[in-house]
């Protein structure tokens, strides 16, 4: 059965931007900006996007709480922390540029907690050498895709919401479309367009225990992937090392890194502070080595160094499995993480009211009385999408992208913090490049009618078949088999998992769903299981192949960083044949005046060398 | 007939009239439920379908919970306070007692010196009851200086923002409890008629005038704190009267005491001290603005609480200068 | 463990029928846990929405026994394992299908309200406000668009005053920007003229229902009421304000 294309509804934009969380709509607020005919596709309501669940704050070198930070501190934290794998040059704009765009925010009605004198207060975080993060209470993340949400709808910006992309649409090697369905009717639908801007997030559900809602699914990856763009760093799966690990339908609903920041601290089963023995050779020089230093800092005093609680996050997420395995684990293994005692109830009602909420209403745990028991959760993909860092486009023309959905930026490990406002940097930066290549665009894009149709089809395939696999059994199959692909991996473990996925692609192409196309859940899980698959393989091809552990990635059988892998960057594409490539890629010489300021000691940068 | 026998006849009949009164409360919300049922047999042809199992019409729900608890127990109670503070109202008698004034009765405006347990003459602002009023004076209504002066506290309490939420949900059932089916507009009119909801922007559009009734809340608190330190004086002659104490000047001083919690913690006061700007940082008088804002913040939390304390004490009040009054209390004092 | 009995409204715009489920109960379960067991066990195409599941981001408003409720933040220890667990999609919205309802109306609304227009900021480019003068708006800006204040508002759910009455999520979301210290925009005659803050009879179930505890009434509405009065309902003020107009006139002829 073949249909007309002219009779699926069809919108025109200049640019689409797929996902409207945070990303997504400062880019589609910077297209409308530049006059572009803007479209934003959603895959749920707009607002509900990941996020409102960030909670810490936006890393910006405001200088608001402690006046010697400035970009160049930023840029050095972000690549010890990536470990010295990121993109200098994302890196580098990120961090000049997080100031102004957090800035930006307040001017659209943002209302950030302030400092004693007014301005934007600023909370410490792991990894970050001194207080940077602007936030709201442990909301932040809500307050931000309000504003956005809030200006932006003001801004001329074309809202569809619901509406799930499913394929890139190409003119010869351009992007000319997106093809997508409504979830409320089922009903498919084209947008004619000039630029796509990628803003899905990351692909969180592909694990268990994870932070990430059921949106998570790697759509843009694959999209991106399947339109011919490469995947950078995809072995990177950021563990947020604590998540709520009872009752057990909660199990890894984040508990933001903003306890550890307000004072929290960790503990074993035998009540021992365990940070103390986890820090790393790197981090000595920086890192409290006593409780009662750690304590000096809490009180304010800057001269002392930071807690070993506030060590990036790979570091603290490791640490707590490697308690749990010597037996010194929670009672329902993991860690305990006490404020109670650090902090009075008021305190921390104020400045964790939502972790005071989320306990106390989810696993009816007080934590101004009690300590919270925490875990290692999936949080977020370091890896994603490989874009150029002057312009965020993809190797497709025509195609953006920007956010959790790119990759580079974070490198091996990114800092708690620095994704908010690398979704505001990125968002930004990518309407400026849409624009850009739009304006250089000389002839009109077309779509063709025959890759529409096999994507249609293609999508009612699991609709149409008398009976098959189940969508939630494969997706429960396919998450067990990356407990082989989790935060510590093993050669075989991860081989394993390679010929694991393999055996599921089959069932992948019997899947069935019940019912009809109007808001079926079970007809769009069938439709997200592809995304998630190729996500998970990149993921653990990517894995299998750096032999060595370096941030998120830790390989048992190649333990410690391997200097011969410190200038290698991991690439997959799709090959021609349809299987995957998976590509060593060597790294640029950085540029020396960034080279200088990674490789620096903290002297010299607090007392402002100018490069 | 003696005093104490006319009290326990009239207990007998408030207790009568507040158990019969909630009865028929409930026949009629009863009915008028029903008869809604039988409306939405010929619904308005522009009536919305309801789906999702939803019923529509007056205290349709799917609670299963006791939501009628709150609004049938408020309503009771307001209703107890109402017949009671009438009936003292009514009275004109009884509402002096050595140097206790009733709180109904504050300011006395005129005395009828002729009536038992009235206030001396000399506690009058403006002396013997006038012969123009006499005139003018419903022939079956007794000669009671409260009815000159209730209209101010009550007409307070009725444009509170606390009370209105009560009202509303407790005698116009807008709603009876939260998702249970409102009061439908046209009840009055009919099922076909097109009368809209109007909240208050027709005829409650009065319940903006709130704040003046504010202010004379706050004279009142005033008056009734003179009242209470009066009472400290025996025959409430300041200076004159020998000092002393006694249950009756505890419980007419603790009175403006829990009003003004109730006052205080109105949110015409908590607008009018601070609410009503932007900016409570930076000069002196906003730093006053902020901390004034905030004590009528923290009153206005527990705003529902001093409400139906600093009105159940005023009848309290009333009933224990009363029962002193007609001889059935011993005052125990330092006389 | 347990097994509880659900009877869930399953539909769509035009017709629906509660169906009963039969499913086991885990220990810390929430309602929504629940619905997606049935949903996987029993009833694979049952639309619901939800993304967050932790109270954050309000898509799973849905009705439980008759209270507009997260799904996600209603723990199943609260009900016992005899009563019938009654769950329906909010009524003051279209149903699209079984527990999912089309709340485009609320995103118009928003539309309504005039945008933050700032003061000008400082000549660093930076602007100065007070914790104490935000606390106020903060509360407000908690607000996670669940719109269960909207689906209990009974001049939007009985009397279906749409037309009139942008319901409780969007008057605290004027009360955001009217009490911002920064904001300069005027909205008083829009408020209650257009957003209709006299549609409200402060019963306050918005409250009573709010996930996230903001007291929308007391603390956004009736400031909001009040600051009305200020313009339209208070002689005293009126009377001054044309006074001291006139006053200054004169002076300055």
């Amino acid at each position: 059965m073949s249909i007309d294309i002219n009779e699926i509804e069809t919108f025109d934009h200049d640019v689409v931007v797929i996902g409207a969380g945070g990303a997504g709509l400062r880019a589609a607020i910077e297209c409308s900006a530049q006059s572009l005919n803007t479209g934003m596709i959603c895959k749920s309501l707009l607002g509900k996007a990941h996020t409102v669940m960030a909670e810490g704050g936006a890393a910006a070198s405001l200088g608001h709480t402690d006046d010697r930070d400035n970009w160049k501190v930023h840029f050095r934290d972000t690549m010890r922390g990536g470990k010295f794998l990121n993109q200098w040059r994302m890196a580098e704009l990120h961090a000049r540029h997080a100031a102004d765009r957090v800035r930006e925010l307040e001017e659209w009605g943002a209302v950030f907690d302030r400092t004693a004198d007014g301005y934007i207060n600023q909370r410490p975080f792991g990894g970050h050498r001194y207080p940077r993060l602007a936030h709201t209470g442990d909301r932040t993340g809500l307050e931000m895709i309000r504003t956005l949400q809030d200006h932006g709808i003001h801004q001329g910006i074309h809202i569809h919401q619901e509406c799930t992309a499913l394929k890139l649409l190409k003119d010869d090697a351009r992007i000319s479309g997106v093809f997508g369905y409504w979830r409320e009717t089922g009903r498919f639908v084209l947008f004619r367009t000039k630029a796509v801007i990628m803003s899905t997030g990351g692909a969180g559900k592909c694990w268990r225990v994870t932070s990430n809602s059921w949106e998570y699914t790697g759509d843009g990856m694959e999209m991106a992937y399947m339109a011919g763009a490469e995947l950078i760093d995809m072995e990177f799966a950021q563990f947020h090392p604590t998540g709520m690990i009872w009752p057990l339908s909660v199990r890894g609903i984040l508990v933001t890194e903003g306890v550890r920041g307000e004072g929290g601290v960790l503990q074993n089963s035998d009540g021992d502070r365990f940070m103390f023995n986890y820090t790393p050779e790197r981090f000595k020089e920086e890192t409290a080595d006593s409780p009662e230093e750690a304590q000096k800092w809490l009180d304010g005093d800057t001269s002392a160094r930071r807690p070993p609680e506030l060590l990036t996050r790979d570091v603290v997420a490791k640490a707590i499995l490697n308690e749990v395995e010597e037996g010194r684990g929670s009672e329902h293994g993991g860690a305990y993480l006490d404020i109670a005692s650090r902090r009075d109830p008021d305190y921390i009602k104020r400045k964790l009211p939502s972790m005071y909420h989320q306990f106390k209403e989810l696993a009816e745990v007080d934590i101004t009385k009690e300590r919270m028991e925490v875990g290692p959760t999936l949080h977020y993909m370091m890896g994603g999408i490989a874009v150029d860092g002057e312009t965020q486009m993809t190797s497709v023309p025509g195609l953006f992208a920007c956010g959790e959905c790119t990759g580079g930026m974070h490198g091996a490990n990114r800092l708690g913090g620095n994704s908010l406002s690398d979704l505001l940097v990125f968002g930004w930066l990518s309407g400026l490049g849409a624009k850009e290549y739009i304006s250089q665009l000389t002839r009109p894009l077309s779509i063709d009618s025959d890759d529409v149709e096999l994507a249609r089809h293609a999508a009612v395939a699991p609709l149409n078949r008398e009976g098959g696999e189940n969508p939630y059994v494969l997706h429960e199959e396919l998450q067990s088999i990356m407990n082989d692909v989790n935060i510590v991996r093993t050669g075989a473990g991860l081989q394993r998992a390679i010929d694991a996925i393999e055996e599921l692609k089959p069932k992948l192409d019997n899947i069935y769903a019940v019912g009809s196309s109007q808001y079926n859940p079970g007809w769009n899980q069938a439709l997200s299981m592809r995304p998630m698959m190729i996500v998970a393989e990149a993921v653990a091809r990517s894995a299998l192949i750096r032999e060595e552990s370096r941030g998120a990635h830790t390989r048992l059988d190649f333990e410690g960083e391997r200097e011969e892998w410190g200038n290698i960057n991991i690439v997959v594409r799709n090959a021609e044949d349809g299987s995957m490539e998976v590509e060593q890629f060597t790294r640029d010489v950085p540029p020396e005046h960034l080279a200088e300021i990674a490789y620096s000691n903290l002297d010299d940068l607090e007392g402002g060398i100018h490069v | 007939m003696d005093n104490a026998q006319l009290f326990v006849i009239t207990v007998v009949i408030i207790t009568l009239i507040t158990v019969g009164g909630g009865i028929s409360l409930a026949i009629v919300l009863y009915k008028a439920n029903s008869l809604m049922n039988k409306m939405k047999s010929v619904p308005a042809p522009d009536v919305i379908p309801e789906h999702g199992g939803h019923e529509a019409g007056l205290m349709e729900t799917t609670r299963t919970d006791r939501w009628w608890f709150e609004p049938t127990w408020t309503g009771l109670g307001f209703l107890c306070f109402v017949i009671y503070a009438n009936w003292a109202g009514f009275q004109g008698e009884h509402y002096w007692h050595g140097s206790y004034l009733s709180p109904f009765y504050s300011p006395v405006l005129f005395v009828d010196t002729v009536r038992v347990g009235a206030a001396p003459i000399e506690h009058a602002w403006f002396g013997l009851w006038p012969d123009w009023l006499r005139t003018i004076w419903p022939p079956f209504f007794p000669t009671s200086p409260a009815w000159l002066i209730l209209a101010g506290p009550l007409a307070f309490r009725l444009t509170c923002y606390y009370y209105r939420k009560f009202y509303y949900r407790a005698y116009f059932l807008n709603p009876a409890a939260c998702a249970v089916g409102a009061m439908p507009s046209n009840i009055l009119l009919g099922p076909n008629s097109d009368q809209k909801y109007k909240g208050e922007t027709a005829l409650f559009l009065f319940q903006n005038l709130h704040r003046f009734t504010w202010y004379l809340a706050v004279v009142y608190i005033g008056l009734l704190s003179w009242d209470g330190f009066l009472s400290l004086w025996e025959g409430g002659k300041l200076f004159k009267g020998e000092f002393g104490i006694g249950v009756g000047s505890i419980i007419l001083i603790i009175n403006p005491l829990l009003l003004a919690t109730y006052t205080f913690g109105c949110h015409s006061c908590r607008h009018l001290v601070g609410g009503r700007k932007n900016s409570f940082s930076g000069s002196i008088g906003a730093r006053i603005r902020f901390s004034l804002w905030k004590k009528a913040t923290w009153l206005n939390q527990r705003h529902m609480l001093c409400a139906w304390m600093s009105m159940i004490w005023v009848g309290f009040s009333d009933f224990y200068v009363r029962m002193c009054s007609m001889g059935i209390i011993n005052d125990i004092n330092t006389w | 463990m347990s097994k509880h009995t659900f009877r869930i409204w399953r539909g769509d715009s035009s017709s629906g029928e509660f169906v009963t489920y039969r499913t086991e109960v885990d220990e810390g379960m929430v309602v929504l846990d629940v619905l997606h067991r049935i949903q996987s066990e029993q009833a694979g195409d049952m639309a619901l929405r939800w993304n967050c599941k932790a109270g954050k981001c309000g898509s799973c408003g849905m009705e439980v026994n008759g209270k507009p409720r997260l799904a996600c933040m209603t723990r199943m220890n609260t009900y016992s394992d005899q009563e019938v667990i009654t769950v329906q999609p909010m009524r003051t919205f279209p149903v699209i299908k079984d527990l999912v309802c089309d709340v485009s109306w609320n995103y118009e609304q928003n539309k309504k309200i005039n945008p933050f227009r700032p003061s000008s900021a400082q000549s660093d480019g930076r602007y100065i406000m007070s914790q104490e003068d935000v606390d106020r708006v903060q509360e407000f800006r908690k607000c996670i668009e669940c719109y269960l204040c909207q689906d209990v508002c009974h001049v939007l759910r009985d009397h279906k005053r749409q037309d009139v009455f942008v319901g409780p999520r969007f008057m605290i979301r004027a009360a955001g920007l009217e009490m911002h210290p920064l904001d300069t925009e005027d909205r008083i005659g829009m408020i209650r003229d257009e957003l209709g803050s006299g549609y409200c009879n402060i019963t306050r179930c918005c409250t009573d229902v709010c996930p996230e505890n903001i007291t929308i009434t007391d603390n956004g509405i009736i400031p909001l009421k009040e600051r009305v009065a200020d313009r339209y309902y208070d002689p005293v003020i009126w009377l001054t304000t044309k006074i001291s107009s006139a006053i200054k006139t004169t002076l300055k002829n």
